[in-house]
């Protein structure tokens, strides 16, 4: 689907006219100035005004740290997929013969694999095996006459020979590419390659739709006609690469195969294993001209039953007594349950975690990554709250998850790729129910990983991947705050009294900067319970110097009087320009709105869904009622105590409500000021971009 | 009697420095002291044989200034003060018409024979009398409907079931001093009588108000909402969400007690109240006063609550006693008919003490924790009272009946 529509972009004029509409002018625009963009990251980020990321601190240096590395072996990656066709036809090497970049390429990226390895050997194992992959490895080592005394055993000295071996087979890959080269020169792919080489720009630019369709028609036929004198040439191992391709004659493949290199690459292990793969992937493309079209299918299949489905119905009992089977945790429900929240999943909090935490060392094929185990722990004790926050730490988390991931044998990437983020994110769903920033972003992911070329390595691929990631990371949250930021900073000025609901990381930015630029006003924090996020918020501006005013939500008719604008964040804007953010906001709306007070909703666009709401009923989340039994500090309030006992009293504690429309004054975006009637505008715009959603 | 006197006093002070310290709360409980207290300094008051009105008034008023001034916000104080007023007023001008129309007319005015009496009297009489009351109040409808039967000595809001036996002593003593004083005392029984029942006079018109299967979101916790819904549950079955209320949380107290009466009870937070609000068929909240325009003061968070039930087209319905009833109009109640409770309620110091260490120059910090909030009349839909269903806009006219004119301003 995105590719289509990647395609039709370029195709079709007039499509791409629509984009100059305000918003759009800057969507249409990424093909040039993205690859400023990517290179930018990384003074940007160092530089970046460091008080102003209070919450996302932890970014900078990660990024910094794992983005330096990707520009290296990025263009390469980038290349293979705009000329696929090309090196299907090559049975031996795993790349396209233009030399220089291929040396230097394959050496860095060996490189890279060599040193996470030695860096990091035990926990690699660790991950590997906890990630299902042991039982497949262990049945290949067999298969090796390994002897096979134990998993863990295997495990340690495989990586030590893989050390070992990782060395030689550079080598030997880079004989077998320039063999390669040798048997096939084919003209069209080599050029596509030179120009890819020679605009750096485009190198760096991990966009693979619009390379891909730069090939002309003609271009194209040529790749395939020398595909097909390849396939011709190569004949006797074509045919047992088709043999892999289908997957079931794997041993026979083994045995047969063109042994040195097989051998080689096997005996490499986990980490190499990803070496081995481009070699199956990249011969599995001459068989796959229809096979890659139902591979589209399969993704597409995934895209539909996309996990982020927070909408199942939990009054629907078979379905949740499935989910329950086959959820990781055991969960028992709330008693009490309100009746109008029935379709809402409910648990008792609490009850997961000491089971979960149990379930650390496991060693379940199920078992979710370390990382992602933990991102999902912090969910559940309400560690890490907050969109972007819990956003970032889910991609952190599937970032380490992919870059500890390899392919099972018999088994095509972006197919195990994408189940196993959809187990991951059906285990973090168990932990607490995503956000639509979240569902963005995973969708995201997903639509990365099923429009990677069948061809690419799995290296490469993994790395395309994290390099999305960090990418997506960067652009759609920290860059689109400090616009944001920007933006909102005009919006403020002297003598301005401002009032802000809960703790939303976007506007503390913006009273900071404001702050920091000199500007006199006031701050009025509005905090509800039973979170009270307020008072981290009052605690941090207390500290940087501003004035602030604090009460609660009941107040807020009478905080209201005298303040002159209103800051909010937001979960999520809805294409119907309704405002779902954290519960309590949609009052402060309707107050500032009673009272003629602008209300602005500071959100990056990356939380824009597609999906309309017009109550907050349908769509929810609900905490746990006990956080509303006992009031902090006070002694007096316990009348809620044993509320479970009585039959007829319920406790609600919802997370979420929808604020309309017609109570926002603007929404702040990173691509500037809005009203909430242009959300599907940044929406529609945002579809045709084939870079997200 | 001079004995009791230094007694009042301190029974006066007394109730103004619990009044200062806030240990005496709610419209209910100060409304039943105040009365309380002005019945005593009626009953003690030396009343001259002139001016016998006057002197009431004077010190009744002298009184009710002192507990007024004690806690201004407490409306309830005021009305009931303005109430007796009224009630002595009431009186007086009954007396003096009984002293044109002569005993015959106030023994007899509960017979039968009305008319003959009219008759018997005089209509010039009866005239004299309407003209006198017309003169001292606001044309009413009751002045309206007193033209026909002149029943001068049942006044309006004084006794009107005055049993024969003190009339015939009252006849037989025709002391008018005694008379005066003894009236207005009842008239002020009859007050706190209704001051004290008025939830179960609002309660019974819950049956009109509430059917099966209706959704009521409340906020905070009232007796007359108590006992509105327990009276409602007798007959149907409903939901009922209520808002905690912080800073008071008292929400939490109603919603044991509706779950204990079987009611299905839900308890949300105040920030969700616009979340809840669209599944809501009506919110009934019960008031702290009740301004003249119509608007309302209540328990904080009650204007959010007001807004979300316009915004939904949820009848937002208050319940109220008419002691609750304020005679004036608001001017910023926001502001000036605000209570600032303490900050320690919503934030503890200890919370924020280590940020505010380098402070130069000001506090930078306020925590405001109001305890009131205005609801202006137009969000309103409807008040049940002890006296039936009334619109926010004719509550004017019931200040006009309940109230004389001159009290207004004390």
């Amino acid at each position: 689907m995105e590719t289509r529509r990647g395609a039709r972009m370029v195709i079709d004029p007039k499509v791409r006219q629509v984009g100059f509409v305000t918003p759009g002018s800057e969507l249409g625009r990424p093909a040039a100035p993205e690859p400023p963009g990517a290179a930018a990251p990384v003074p940007v980020v160092a530089n970046s005004p460091s008080p102003v990321i209070i919450p996302l601190l932890l970014i900078p240096d990660t990024s910094s740290l794992r983005t330096t590395p990707l520009p290296v072996p990025s263009p390469p990656s980038r290349r293979v997929v705009a000329a696929p066709p090309a090196d299907d036809s090559m049975p031996l090497g795993s790349y396209n013969p233009s030399d220089a970049i291929l040396g230097s390429s394959q050496g860095s990226s060996e490189r890279t694999g060599n040193n996470d390895k030695h860096g990091s050997a035990p926990t690699d194992s660790l991950a590997d095996m906890s990630l299902s992959n042991a039982s497949t490895l262990a049945i290949r080592l067999e298969g090796l006459n390994v002897t096979n005394d134990g998993i863990s055993n295997v495990l340690s000295t495989s990586t030590v020979r893989s050390a070992v071996a990782a060395a030689p087979t550079s080598v030997e890959h880079a004989f077998q590419t320039s063999s390669g080269q040798g048997i096939i020169g084919s003209v069209p792919a080599v050029s596509v390659d030179m120009a890819a080489a020679a605009n750096p720009q485009a190198g760096i630019d991990p966009r693979p739709m619009p390379l891909k369709d730069r090939t002309s028609k003609a271009e194209r036929r040529a790749i395939q006609e020398a595909q097909r004198a390849a396939k011709a040439a190569a004949k006797g191992v074509g045919t047992d690469i088709a043999a892999i391709a289908d997957g079931n004659v794997a041993n026979e493949v083994k045995s047969s195969k063109p042994s040195s290199q097989k051998k080689g690459l096997s005996e490499k292990k986990p980490a190499v294993f990803s070496d081995k793969k481009p070699v199956v992937s990249s011969d599995k493309k001459p068989v796959v001209s229809s096979d890659k079209k139902s591979a589209e299918k399969a993704s597409e299949k995934d895209k539909r039953k996309d996990i982020p489905a927070p909408r199942m119905q939990f009054d629907d009992e078979q379905r949740v007594a499935k989910a329950k089977r086959r959820s990781l945790i055991e969960q028992t429900e709330a008693k009490n349950r309100v009746e109008l929240f029935r379709h809402l999943p409910q648990f008792l909090h609490g009850t997961q975690l000491p089971s979960l935490e149990s379930k650390f060392f496991h060693e379940d094929p199920l078992h979710p990554h370390p990382s992602v185990f933990q991102v999902g722990l912090q969910y559940l004790t309400r560690e890490i709250v907050g969109g972007n926050a819990r956003c970032i730490a889910m991609l952190m988390a599937f970032r380490d998850m992919i870059n500890d991931y390899s392919t099972p044998m018999e088994k095509t990437l972006v197919r195990d790729l994408t189940a196993k983020i959809n187990s991951h994110v059906s285990f973090l769903i168990t932990c607490r129910p995503i956000s639509i920033s979240m569902g963005n972003a995973i969708k995201f992911l997903k639509t990365r990983i099923a429009s990677l070329p069948v061809t690419v390595s799995e290296f490469e691929a993994k790395h395309s991947l994290i390099l999305e990631i960090d990418r997506f990371i960067q652009e759609k949250i920290v860059f689109a705050d400090n616009e944001i930021v920007k933006h909102a900073v005009t919006k403020i000025r002297d003598g301005d009294v401002l009032l802000t609901h809960g703790s939303s990381c976007v506007v503390e930015m913006i009273l900071v900067r404001a702050f920091e630029l000199g500007k006199k006003f006031q701050v009025v924090v509005i905090d509800s319970r039973p979170r009270l996020e307020g008072k981290g918020l009052l605690r941090r501006l207390l500290g940087k110097g501003l004035h602030c005013t604090y009460t609660h939500i009941n107040a807020a008719s009478y905080a209201m009087q005298g303040v002159t604008r209103v800051f909010l964040g937001a979960a999520s804007v809805l294409s119907n320009g309704t405002v779902y953010s954290r519960v309590g906001t949609a009052c402060v709306a309707m107050v500032a709105h009673a009272l003629g007070v602008p209300v602005m909703i500071c959100c990056e666009t990356y939380k824009f869904h597609e999906r309309v709401q017009l109550d907050s009923i349908c769509s929810n989340e609900l905490g746990d009622p006990d956080a509303l039994v006992e009031v902090h500090g006070r002694k007096d309030v316990y009348s809620l105590r044993g509320w479970a006992d009585s039959k007829h009293l319920h406790v609600l504690n919802l997370m979420y409500d929808a604020t309309p429309a017609d109570y926002v004054s603007m929404i702040i975006t990173e691509l500037g000021m809005v009203p909430p009637t242009s959300v599907p505008v940044i929406l529609r715009e945002y579809r045709k971009v084939p870079y997200v959603m | 009697m001079g004995a009791a006197m230094p007694d009042l006093q301190a029974a006066v002070d007394d109730f103004c420095t619990k009044l200062r310290r806030r240990q005496v709360e709610g419209s209910m409980d100060t409304a039943k002291f105040t009365a309380l207290l002005l019945r005593q300094v009626i009953s003690h008051q030396r009343i001259p044989p002139s001016a016998q009105a006057s002197t009431l008034i004077d010190a009744v008023k002298s009184v009710g200034l002192r507990m007024i001034d004690a806690n201004r916000l407490e409306l309830a104080i005021g009305n009931v003060v303005r109430r007796v007023l009224h009630i002595i007023r009431e009186e007086d001008a009954s007396l003096e018409t009984d002293g044109v129309t002569g005993i015959n007319l106030i023994t007899d005015s509960d017979d039968e024979n009305d008319g003959y009496n009219i008759a018997q009297s005089g209509v010039s009489a009866a005239a004299v009398a309407a003209a006198n009351r017309s003169a001292l109040r606001a044309p009413s409808l009751h002045n309206l409907l007193e033209w026909i039967p002149s029943s001068g000595a049942t006044t309006t809001v004084g006794p009107t079931i005055t049993d024969p036996e003190v009339r015939s002593r009252s006849s037989d003593k025709n002391s008018r001093s005694w008379k005066l004083k003894h009236s207005v005392i009842e008239g002020v029984n009859e007050l706190l009588n209704d001051i004290e029942n008025y939830h179960s006079q609002v309660a019974e018109q819950a049956l009109e108000h509430i059917h099966q299967n209706e959704v009521i979101l409340t906020q905070g916790r009232s007796r007359t909402l108590l006992h509105f819904l327990l009276e409602a549950r007798k007959k149907r079955s409903f939901q009922v969400f209520i808002c905690e209320g912080a800073p008071r949380y008292d929400g939490h107290i109603l919603a044991k007690e509706l779950a204990e009466a079987d009611l299905q009870t839900t308890v949300i937070t105040d920030s969700a109240v616009f979340a809840m609000i669209s599944r809501v068929n009506m919110v009934i909240v019960g008031a702290h006063a009740v301004m003249a325009n119509g608007g309302v003061i209540g328990p904080v968070g009650l204007h959010m609550v007001a807004l979300a039930a316009r915004r939904h087209a949820v009848p937002f319905v208050v319940l109220t006693g008419l002691h609750k009833l304020c005679p004036l109009y608001p001017h910023n109640p926001h502001v000036l008919l605000n209570d600032m409770r303490s900050p320690s309620e919503i934030l503890d110091f200890g919370d924020v003490s280590d940020c505010l260490d380098d402070t130069t120059g000001g506090p930078r910090l306020r925590a405001v924790n109001p305890a009131f909030d205005y609801v202006p009349p137009e969000l309103i839909s409807l008040f049940i009272t002890d006296s039936g269903g009334h619109n926010p806009s004719y509550l004017y006219r019931l200040v006009a009946e309940y109230y004389s004119p001159e009290d207004f301003a004390l």
